[in-house]
């Protein structure tokens, strides 16, 4: 410990301390700020190098794409603080809308009635992944990553079992679509600008700010650090540690509920594949966003922000009419950088163990 | 058997007679009036105001294994004990059952002079008996006031009070002689010592009358253990009593009142600062043949 080295009592070298710290690292101890330089570059690019990009039409085709993962981003974030992860957030996005569209269209539930199983369902699936991981003390990853096989499989073969196809069609025709729509799936239109803005965008944001209040100023925000950041000092302080881990988890597959809904009524059909492939891209916008691999630290807006990069460059390398392949390239560099500045922030700002 | 007999009879007289004089000798001490002053004073001390945590003799075994044996200590407000034992000495387990980690298994343990059986930590916590660990339950990322507060965080219609919580983590670091310029900075940024006095502050603030500290110089360099040492002391100040636990006689000596030495589970036994200095102190910890039979064999290497 270097510490025994500095004279005088523990005050004057505190100052001393405090004093030497380097502004830069200062700002970028806020976890979101790095993420929130990148996002202004990137749309400076876009902006410049393309036509489409600052059209009205075009800035609400990249919200409404940042939108969709963006509220998975915020979820993954907030159990990744809490210091797990939960690799069946995509597939439960396609789990719940065949759910809904399954039990609407071929068992013509009411569509309320199937939105309240599926989410029931989501919740359930949650529980059980975080009791899991509480009572067996296995890594997240492996217990998640068996659920999101578990999730993939019967997605894909429930759906052909009962429909004989891979994907959900007439949901249009479904008594209640149009009242669900307008919560899940409308799109607001602003006049002749052409700029029209999709409900998930709404429910994005309001997520966004809900997440980071409960985060900075309730109780259960500081059991989310504490319980990531070292679960034995949190149990021995007397955090409910098993609550707030398996509500995470609930809280994530509840997401996964929701941006199932806002697809599925969006374009009223679902793929038996969709969300597969997009867990990784949550945690990339999560880890984007600052939030750390190990958990503790990290924020919701944070994560947010990670998703409009990465919804501002899916959609920016389509109007730029780039080859898409560039998409994964550019996203593994910024994974890359962001878990860079991570460790480098991380080193200065309290690793000292 | 007669002889027998009467030679107990015998026994039994001067017994008899030696009770019949005894008062008179008793009485003719309790008439030097500085003597009697004092007696008193002894017994106002013991029925009026027993030691906070007290333990009687007290013994745990796990199965077959004696791990703690007729130990006998107590501590009072204002007061330092300091526990010395090498490793395996039993440390560890007089923690655990002054924590309420663990149950004893004989003896007493007495809390303002009543018997206690703690069910858990949280049951000594109620009691007012705090455990600061050698890990010290804080989570190094997140900013002081939040570790201060962690599991008993303060909230009004589900907020948390952010500006009062800071305002009193200030203030009860204050007490404790450490001035935060800004108590947002994560608690991994403070040196070992300082995050030491803030999980003693936030014992005492939470109610703790008696604060035990697991080895909290153990890891520290010598000006950080200098500031522990200072904190505990100024924790004395404050009226706390306070239980240190080390292995280290020089860093016990400055600030305990009384010294229970530990070995092999049992105690060696229990001394007022004022009857022991501190070489014998050493001697007694590491044992004192032991030790000259070490030196003389490294001497001879």
């Amino acid at each position: 410990m270097t510490t025994s080295t500095l004279p005088g009592g523990a005050a004057p070298s505190l100052d001393e301390r405090l004093k030497r710290a380097n502004p830069l690292v200062k700002a970028l101890r806020r976890p979101e700020v790095g993420a929130g330089v990148a996002a202004i570059l990137i749309f400076i690019f876009f902006s410049v190098v393309t036509d489409s990009f600052l059209t009205p039409a075009g800035v609400s085709t990249w919200l409404y794409s940042a939108s969709l993962y963006g509220i998975m981003a915020v979820a993954v974030a907030l159990l990744m603080i809490g210091g797990e992860f939960d690799l069946s957030a995509g597939a439960m996005t396609g789990t719940t809308g065949l759910m809904v569209g399954v039990l609407t269209t071929w068992y013509g539930l009411s569509v309320w009635v199937a939105l309240i199983i599926a989410l029931a369902f989501a919740l359930g699936i949650g529980f059980f992944n975080g009791i899991i991981v509480m009572k067996t003390g296995l890594p997240s990853f492996i217990v998640t990553l068996g659920t999101f096989f578990i999730l993939q499989g019967i997605n894909l073969a429930v759906t052909k079992l009962i429909t004989g196809q891979v994907a959900i069609q007439g949901m249009t025709n479904v008594p209640g679509y149009s009242g669900v729509k307008a919560i899940f799936g409308e799109s607001i239109g602003f006049g002749s600008s052409g700029f029209h803005l999709e409900t998930a965008v709404i429910w994005w944001v309001v997520i966004t700010i809900i997440a980071t209040v409960v985060l900075m100023r309730t109780r259960a925000g500081n059991w989310i650090f504490a319980v990531g950041g070292q679960l034995q000092s949190a149990r021995q302080t007397g955090v409910p540690v098993n609550r707030t881990k398996i509500g995470l988890f609930m809280t994530t597959a509840g997401c996964g509920w929701l941006v199932g809904m806002l697809s599925l009524f969006d374009v009223g059909t679902v793929q038996a594949t969709t969300g597969i492939g997009d867990e990784f891209i949550y945690i990339i916008c999560a880890v984007v966003g600052g939030c750390l691999l190990t958990g503790g630290f990290g924020s919701a807006a944070g994560a947010a922000i990670g998703a409009l990069i990465y919804g501002m460059t899916l959609q920016g390398i389509v109007f730029a009419q780039w080859d898409n392949n560039w998409l994964k390239a550019f996203l593994g560099a910024m994974l890359l950088l962001a878990v860079l500045i991570n460790l480098y922030v991380r080193r200065q700002a309290g690793g000292r163990e | 058997m007669n002889e027998n007999e009467e030679v107990a009879d015998e026994r039994v007289l001067e017994k008899a007679l030696a009770r019949d004089s005894a008062p008179p000798e008793t009485g003719a001490a309790g008439t030097v009036p500085g003597s009697e002053l004092l007696t008193d004073a002894v017994d106002m001390s013991i029925v009026g105001e027993p030691a906070i945590l007290e333990v009687r003799d007290i013994g745990k075994t796990y199965g077959s294994i004696i791990a703690l044996k007729g130990v006998s200590a107590s501590v009072s407000a204002s007061e330092v004990l300091c526990v010395l034992g090498d490793n395996g000495a039993g440390k560890s387990t007089f923690i655990k059952i002054l924590a309420g980690a663990h149950d004893y298994s004989s003896g007493a343990l007495l809390v303002d002079g009543v018997k206690r059986h703690f069910s858990s930590p949280r049951a000594a916590l109620d009691a007012g008996v705090a455990t600061v660990y050698q890990d010290l339950a804080v989570v190094p990322l997140m900013p002081v006031w939040r570790n201060f507060f962690l599991g008993s965080e303060l909230s009004s219609a589900g907020m948390l009070k952010v500006r009062q919580m800071k305002a009193i983590t200030k203030q009860e670091l204050g007490k404790m002689g450490i001035d935060l310029r800004d108590v947002d900075q994560p608690i991994g940024t403070l040196s070992g010592g300082e995050r030491q006095s803030v999980a003693i502050a936030r014992a005492v603030y939470f109610g703790a009358r008696v604060v035990i500290l697991d080895e909290p110089t153990s890891a520290l360099g010598v000006k950080q253990a200098g500031v522990v040492l200072k904190y505990i002391a100024r924790a004395r100040d404050n009226g706390l009593g306070v239980v240190f636990i080390t292995h280290n006689p020089h860093h016990a000596y400055p600030v305990g009142d009384r010294f229970l030495l530990l070995k092999r589970g049992v105690s060696l036994g229990l001394y007022d600062k004022s009857e022991i200095a501190i070489d014998e102190l050493t001697g007694l910890m590491a044992g004192g043949a032991e030790l000259e039979a070490l030196a003389h064999e490294l001497a001879r290497a």
